[in-house]
């Protein structure tokens, strides 16, 4: 795998550029954002990003009566070699934020600086240049592989975008390479994704992920629709490969068990905004927002008697519509705790008063007016 | 809220068609494979098929099946004589039409004008259609709104009628006049299946995938959504074939079409009905051999479709 | 609601059978797809059987068979290519296989009623769900028009949906995914049926709704006295609500036991292994553990144990000899009660 390893390569100068200018400004930088558990500059960082989808009437002559605000104002940052999980339930906004991420959908305000360069704004070659090293993990296996195309064509097809990767007389056999990086026989290579079961489909689909040696990769519900004893697999191969390749990864599912293993830090989204980001014992263990917490009580453990002892907070109704939000915090239509603050007042995303000070793991940001801890996830 | 519907696929709504789908043993198979496999086992297909490849024989080598000339006409000795229905591939087989011409022999080299109007016109048709329905399918904005109105200016125009307009405005009507009429009439259907596959196949991972890599609008259109998109034009474009042949021969039987001393079908059709009365064969054998053909193409039509369709599966 | 007193008027059941007999009973069922690439083995004589106001879970992965047995019972399979060749489905002691498509009818919807994944999907987009309610009462009771509205507000207000009243004309596409969902079971419970067969009822709704729903139908269930046959994929979803389990694997159950038993003690492999590749949500694992090899093709059934090429404990007897559903007991030979395990080590996996 000569072209693989050529790339930590390539990685370890960027590191070191990184720990320097660290070190200069440190405390700075720090103060600026979350001090997350990892070191060094964050190799992606996401600044108040925005995705309305207008709603239009008229055919010929559109006009915009609305919009959905799928994202509504995001910020967080992603470091070399970690895994960001996002949560959050369908309609949250997770997925527009990977599309937004990868460039497949254009922010409606906000920027995503990868390397400090803002990629929001880059169109053509430089574009291009930046999609190398960033790169996709889709959810369904079934449909992100051509069914027209040989497993070597879909991922020698990376190749043929970005000719400078790989020789042409060389493809083949990095193809070769990869399908066994990801535990595939190579002699797959000639056959048709639909000859493969739905595991060895998001191999190959991991594979066309690696391909061009990304620094980040973003996977959106990457084992949701697998089974149970393959996502296992799965995981294990994702995990396997960040270390090997010293991967950052942004892990977007609604199985909250699966985001804590995997993550180093959770991000809980709902409704076009972060609820509350923290390192995953921070989120899990000690989480102060009440949508957290409901979120980790409704979870259903395999495991009835650590399910007894735990404390369900069964939410009422149905999560708003983003076209037209609640005023005010968002979740508040739902919390057992809204009061007349939650509903003229927007929660900023920010470590919580309370415990500022203090030197609990309950000290991190958390977008409540009302944020105390509450364990949900253990038994009492 | 597709993160959490997609997440259902591990068993049910597929409990049926999951055994089949997890076969993962075997030869390489792709859905054309898979669809040639359907065909060969579908008697529409097999005698639709025969009967094809033997109208495109007699098509390019009429010689093949006459040593008869369809111009030489023999007056004396043939006026309009009966059909000698024994004499299998001979020239009297058919009989003689109003100026003592063969009709067998005739009917073997009208295949030819009829056969090439309608496989001209339909690779014309389905180029420009999928080209036009593609492009306003995998744009969409003001592209399609434009080219899906145009569409459906052209598609407003009664085949027969504007034909018809298009024709009457050419002084000679040489047989790439008739190709060129109905090709700019019937593009449309075309471009509406094309679209409407084209919209469905765009929402596909797999094209975001191919975006996410960094691949151009080219290699996006050529290798992802085209081939993929391609199976219901294919098929509306052979039902379609049949259609033509029929059209050609009616803008010939109403005398805008081609024209004598060119040898078709409608051609001959449209001269036959001055003796229905008295020599009804005169017309029915080339109508017979029109509707043949046509039914043959429906019919093979009909045969794709069921093996692209992967619903009736 | 008059729903709740219905035992009075269910017909008294004909022959030998008893009332304290299970309602339902599977009996060495097998089901197969006559496909163009052979024959595809989907369900290979299961066994199993549901009491009123019982639940039974089955669980399983993709092509385990769970959902074709339930639609073998409800009889809506697609035959062909669907072919039962072997088995019997007893409903109250009476083999419905061998009823009259008309006496199947009779049953489907009122005695046995179905909830399905996609609710959307299940409910006619361009008629309202009052009249979708309603025609159950309609068809089958013979109401008016008036007492069918006013009974499906009535079902609507049951499972709890808000202004019952106000949305009974509503369409299926204004209603939210817990909604229909909602909607779902009051069209399932319309005819206070003796056993309901959901399949997957909320693999496709969010967690917080998923909560919700199950409560409701767990509510419904004790309520009503049904019987409720649960099948997922999800092992935290059984542990909520399910008395029993039914662990498939390539069209056989492997494993049965009382729900508290299997999550502290499993006695198949499969079910071990299963248990083990789950992350947990209370604590930060290491490595996860990962049944290798893939699920089986069901065109190409391993020989022997059907999970043989993927267990740890495989020896020559499992790839020849298929292990039947064995009684589970304690090392001192003392029975549990309702377990059972197909697995020829079944001794080792569970003692040892």
């Amino acid at each position: 795998m000569a072209e693989l390893d050529k790339k930590s390569v390539d990685a370890t100068p960027n590191v070191a550029e990184v720990a320097t200018v660290n070190a200069v400004t440190g405390t700075e930088a720090v103060a600026a954002l979350d001090a997350p558990v990892s070191q060094g500059e964050p190799i992606l960082q996401v600044r108040n990003l925005v995705k309305h989808f207008p709603l239009t009437q008229g055919i010929l002559f559109k006009k915009q009566v609305g919009a959905v605000k799928a994202v509504d104002g995001i910020s967080f940052d992603l470091y070399q070699g970690e895994t960001l999980g996002i949560v959050g339930e369908s309609g949250c906004g997770k997925s527009t934020v990977a599309k937004l991420l990868m460039t497949l959908e254009r922010a409606t305000a906000g920027e995503v600086f990868y390397k400090g360069q803002d990629i929001t704004k880059l169109s053509g070659r430089a574009l291009k240049a930046v999609r190398r090293n960033i790169q996709m993990v889709f959810q369904d296996p079934y449909t992100s592989l051509n069914p027209r195309m040989t497993v070597g064509d879909i991922i020698g097809e990376t190749f043929e975008i970005h000719p400078e990767v790989a020789p042409k007389g060389d493809r083949r056999r990095k193809v070769q390479d990869l399908l066994d990086v990801v535990g595939l026989n190579p002699e797959y290579i000639n056959r048709y994704p639909h000859q493969f079961s739905g595991g060895q489909r998001q191999r190959i689909g991991i594979a066309r992920g690696l391909a061009l040696n990304p620094e980040i990769i973003i996977c959106d519900e990457p084992v949701s629709a697998l089974d149970v004893s393959v996502q296992a697999q799965v995981i294990n191969l994702m995990e396997k490969l960040q270390d090997e390749f010293n991967l950052s990864y942004l892990f977007i599912a609604h199985d909250l068990s699966i985001v804590r293993h995997i993550s180093d830090r959770v991000g809980v989204m709902y409704l076009g905004k972060m609820a509350e980001i923290g390192t995953d014992t921070q989120i899990y263990d000690h989480p102060t927002h009440p949508y957290t917490q409901a979120l980790l009580s409704a979870v259903p453990v395999p495991d009835p008697d650590a399910r007894e002892g735990r404390e369900r907070i069964i939410l009422s109704g149905d999560v708003p519509s983003p076209a037209n939000p609640p005023s005010g915090c968002r979740f508040r239509t739902r919390c057992w705790k809204a009061q007349d603050k939650c509903a003229t007042e927007v929660p900023l995303l920010a470590i919580p008063e309370r415990f500022k000070a203090s030197d609990t793991p309950a000290a991190h940001e958390s977008a409540c007016h009302f944020a105390e801890e509450k364990d949900v996830v253990h038994a009492a | 809220m597709p993160e959490t519907l997609k997440e259902a696929t591990p068993d049910t709504p597929g409990a049926v068609a999951a055994p089949v789908a997890t076969a993962a043993v075997g030869k390489p198979r792709s859905l054309w494979s898979d669809a040639w496999h359907d065909l060969r086992r579908s008697p529409l297909f097999v005698v639709s098929a025969i009967l094809i490849i033997f109208l495109l024989v007699m098509a390019i080598a009429p010689g093949l099946f006459t040593g008869a000339d369809p111009r030489y006409a023999d007056l004396a000795h043939h006026y309009l004589q009966k059909p000698k229905w024994g004499n299998f591939f001979q020239e009297d087989w058919f009989g003689y039409d109003i100026q003592g011409r063969s009709i067998y022999a005739r009917v073997v080299y009208g295949a030819r004008a009829s056969i090439t109007v309608a496989v001209v016109v339909t690779v014309l048709v389905t180029i420009l259609g999928t080209v036009v329905g593609m492009l306003a399918g995998y744009f969409g904005g003001w592209i399609d709104t434009i080219l899906s109105r145009v569409t459906d200016i052209f598609f407003g125009v009664p085949f027969i009628l504007g034909a018809m307009v298009v024709l009457t405005s050419f002084e000679e009507r040489k047989i790439w006049v008739v190709i060129l009429a109905l090709a700019f009439l019937g593009w449309t259907s075309i471009a509406r299946v094309a679209r409407g596959s084209v919209l469905t196949i765009k929402q596909a991972d797999y094209v975001m995938a191919a975006k996410a890599l960094g691949a151009s609008t080219t290699r996006i259109l050529l290798r992802h959504i085209l081939p993929n998109a391609i199976a219901p034009v294919i098929v509306v474009a052979t039902i379609a074939l049949g259609g033509y042949i029929s059209a050609e021969a009616t803008l010939s039987f109403l005398g805008i079409g081609l024209a004598e001393p060119t040898v078709s079908w409608g051609v001959d059709i449209s001269s036959g009905q001055e003796q229905l009365r008295n020599a009804a064969f005169v017309l029915i054998i080339p109508s017979v051999m029109v509707s043949i053909t046509v039914l043959a193409f429906i019919m093979l039509g009909d045969a794709v479709r069921n093996a692209l369709d992967p619903k009736l599966r | 609601m008059t729903i709740i007193d219905k035992t009075a008027d269910v017909p008294a059941p004909r022959g030998s059978n008893d009332e304290s007999g299970p309602l339902l009973e599977v009996r060495d069922l097998h089901v197969e797809f006559h496909t163009r690439d052979g024959v595809a083995k989907a369900v290979n004589g299961v066994n199993y059987s549901v009491s009123a106001g019982e639940t039974l879970a089955v669980l399983g992965e993709s092509g385990s068979g769970k959902s074709v047995t339930a639609q073998a019972i409800m009889g809506i399979l697609d035959m062909p290519p669907g072919h039962i060749p072997k088995g019997e489905i007893l409903f109250r002691g009476q083999d419905m296989l061998k009823m009259s498509n008309e006496e199947r009818r009779q049953i489907r919807g009122q005695k046995i009623a179905m909830i399905f994944q996609d609710a959307l999907s299940s409910l006619n987009p361009v008629l309202s769900v009052g009249y979708q309610l309603g025609e159950m009462f309609r068809v089958h009771q013979g109401l008016s028009k008036k007492e069918a509205k006013a009974k499906s507000i009535a079902l609507m207000d049951r499972v709890r949906i808000p202004a019952a009243k106000e949305r009974v004309n509503d369409y299926p596409h204004q209603f939210s995914g817990g909604m229909r969902q909602r909607i779902m079971i009051a069209m399932a419970l319309a005819l206070e049926p003796d056993l309901i067969i959901a399949d997957e009822p909320t693999t496709a709704l969010d967690v917080t709704v998923q909560a919700q729903v199950m409560d409701l139908l767990a509510e419904l269930q004790r309520d009503f006295n049904m019987g409720l046959i649960l099948i997922t994929h999800d092992l935290g979803v059984v542990a909520d609500v399910a008395d029993k389990i039914a662990v498939m694997y390539a069209g056989r159950i492997v494993e049965t036991a009382p729900v508290h038993e299997i999550y502290k003690r499993p006695a198949h492999p499969y079910t071990k292994g299963l248990l083990e590749s789950i992350p947990r949500l209370d604590q930060k694992g290491q490595e996860l553990y990962a049944i290798k090899g893939l699920p089986p093709n069901l065109l190409h059934v391993p020989s022997g144990c059907a999970f043989n090429p993927r267990c740890t404990m495989a020896q020559d007897i499992c790839r020849t000899e298929i292990p039947a559903l064995r009684p589970v007991t304690e090392q001192d030979g003392t029975e549990l009660v309702g377990r059972g395990s197909a697995c020829h080590f079944w001794k080792e996996t569970i003692h040892g």
